[in-house]
């Protein structure tokens, strides 16, 4: 069983958690703009990657949050446990961290890289959940 | 010492090293790859093809299933398959001259809620319209066909009834493995093992071979048949695939006495049990919740599997775990498979399969053949086709099929 890091309540055993699946997809712009291809990759597409994976859970018997975490898909190691919101801190490919603006107090740039197509539009996470 | 040995029994295939070109590749020692191969050489006269396999022949998802083969899905599409899969299955051991242990012992799928009742007898409807064999049994009846169950209602989830196809069953899946392989291997298919693709090459949109750790093989058709690895290499020729691969697990008891007669699944208190030949109780649930290739989940899922378990069967009370393992399984969002041609010319990808591929070996193989030899589908696969997703003739099997494996 995992232990995984709540941002609100600490260390909690995986059966409290819900899972998420991929983090940073966000919901379409303009979905009446979107071809069927389109939508099929906004609903049944996503990465399926062996290594790090930014990836969304839910503490859903604790305090009902969702939050992002970085977990290796191969040995299931959390990294990192970022808010929801907040562009992923890691470098997926390196597992690097990402300078942030939280580290610089500025550069707010730089945390939207990496991790291919999966970090966009983060600002549209909350709603997301709200599903 | 070693002339005290006995003689090494007969090798059932060659090792040969991979010649610089085939006329196809299958990629994927598993039963489906293994069951392509055998039907493109037998039923569309390919034998100078290759079965490359990273590690060993069934080490992947074949070898750790729980070996559940029955037909009774409620979809048209998903019964035509699976009902096609069974038949084979049912020719299969005189046709490879090899028994592999197939035992049409039924399978039973409980039902313990109103919902589940009127699904069940639906689905039962579905598959006696599809020519499945299938029928519905009150508690007392599940109980003539499994002695051990408890009907009582002095449960949490009361068994209700159940469904029962008496033609459903189990296999020993490693000898599958086996049966092909050999029959493959007589046939001229070079079964290759320890070796990985790790890229496929294109020009203009198609495919001329694959890269592998034993150097480059040249081709123009390539199945790939990789289960959770699915996704990954069709990544490599830029072909995305809307496969999430978890974490599955099953489990094994010490060995018992003959008690359970039959194949019993519940979906809604979640488990599934049979006994195996030698004597084990092989059981297994759902998978892992999150994206996994470790080939291992968590403890609680075994927990919970056995708690239902012991509630249905009280006299697994007794019993000891003997062993748990977990493969990788590629899960779609339909819970049907993907058998199809690709956007590249000359890659066909079958994967998808899940939780519930086992029973799929023979039609699986037998369709995908057809497809990687015509460039085409079988009807029976064309439902199952990449498009599904754009298209949304989805074959929503999920809850559908009474419980997946
Ligand atoms: C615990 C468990 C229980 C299950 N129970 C049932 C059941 O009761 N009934 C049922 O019908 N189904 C069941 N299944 C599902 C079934 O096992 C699978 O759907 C089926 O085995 C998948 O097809 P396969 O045999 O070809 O896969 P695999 O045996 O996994 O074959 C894929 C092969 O591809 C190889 N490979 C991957 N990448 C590469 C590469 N780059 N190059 C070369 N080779 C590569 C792997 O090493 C592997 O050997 C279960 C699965 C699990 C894990
Ligand atoms: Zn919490």
């Amino acid at each position: 069983m995992l232990l995984i890091e709540c941002p609100n309540c600490g260390p909690r055993d995986e059966t409290e958690f819900h899972y998420g699946g991929q983090a940073h997809v966000a919901y379409p712009e303009d979905p009446y703009a979107l071809t069927d291809k389109e939508w099929a990759e906004y609903l049944f597409y996503r990465d399926n990657t062996r290594g790090l994976y930014a990836e969304r859970w839910s503490h859903s018997l604790g305090c009902r949050k969702w939050f992002n975490a970085v977990r290796d898909t191969v040995t299931y190691e959390i990294t990192t446990v970022y808010p929801m919101g907040q562009p992923c801190p890691v470098d997926l490919r390196t597992g690097e961290r990402i300078r942030t603006a939280a580290d610089s107090g500025s550069d707010a740039e730089a945390g939207g890289g990496s991790g291919g197509s999966s970090n966009s539009a983060d600002t549209t996470i909350e709603s997301e959940v709200g599903r | 010492m070693a002339d005290m040995l006995p003689e090494h029994p007969d090798f059932l295939w060659r090792n040969p090293d991979p010649k610089p070109s085939y006329e196809a590749i299958i990629v994927g020692g598993g039963g489906h790859g293994l069951a392509t191969a055998y039907y493109l050489a037998k039923n569309h006269g390919m034998t100078n093809i290759a079965i490359l396999e990273k590690g060993w022949l069934a080490g992947g998802n074949m070898a750790r299933n729980t070996t559940i083969i029955r037909s009774n899905y409620l979809w048209d599409e998903s019964a035509a398959i699976y009902e096609h899969s069974l038949k084979l299955w049912e020719q299969l051991p005189e046709e490879l001259e090899y028994d592999f242990l197939f035992s049409q012992r039924g399978v039973l799928n409980l039902a313990h809620t109103l919902q589940d009742v009127r699904e069940s007898r639906r689905r039962v409807n579905a598959n006696v319209l599809n020519g499945v064999d299938a029928e519905w049994l009150d508690p007392q009846q599940v109980k003539e066909v499994c002695p051990i169950i408890n009907i009582g209602d002095d449960i949490r989830y009361p068994v209700m009834g159940g469904t029962y196809q008496p033609r459903a069953g189990i296999a020993k899946h490693d000898h599958v493995a086996w049966a092909f392989a050999r029959k493959c291997d007589e046939m001229g298919v070079d079964i290759i093992q320890n070796c990985e693709v790790t890229d496929l090459i294109t020009i203009a949109g198609k495919v001329i071979g694959v890269e592998t750790n034993r150097g480059r093989i040249a081709t123009e058709r390539v199945g790939l048949a990789v289960a959770g690895d699915s996704a990954g290499l069709a990544e490599k020729a830029g072909v995305r695939l809307p496969i999430q691969t978890h974490p599955l697990q099953a489990l094994v008891s010490e060995l018992f006495e003959p008690v359970h007669p039959t194949v019993v699944m519940s979906n809604h208190v979640h488990v599934y049990v049979s006994q195996a030949h030698k004597g084990e109780l092989v059981m297994g649930a759902g998978v892992d919740a999150y994206n996994g290739f470790g080939q291992r989940g968590g403890f609680h899922v075994i927990e919970e599997q056995l708690s239902a378990a012991v509630e249905l069967f009280p006299i697994f009370s007794r019993a000891h775990l003997l062993r748990t393992w977990g493969g990788n399984v590629d899960v779609t969002l339909d819970a049907s498979p993907i058998v199809s041609t690709t956007e590249v010319e000359g890659l066909f990808v079958n994967c998808g399969w899940g939780t519930g591929g086992f029973k799929g070996t023979p039609g699986a193989g037998f369709s995908f053949a057809h497809t990687v030899a015509n460039g085409t589908p079988h009807e029976l696969n064309a439902p199952f086709a990449l498009e599904r997703f754009e298209t949304g003739h989805l074959i929503d099997e999920h809850g559908a099929a009474a419980v997946a494996h």
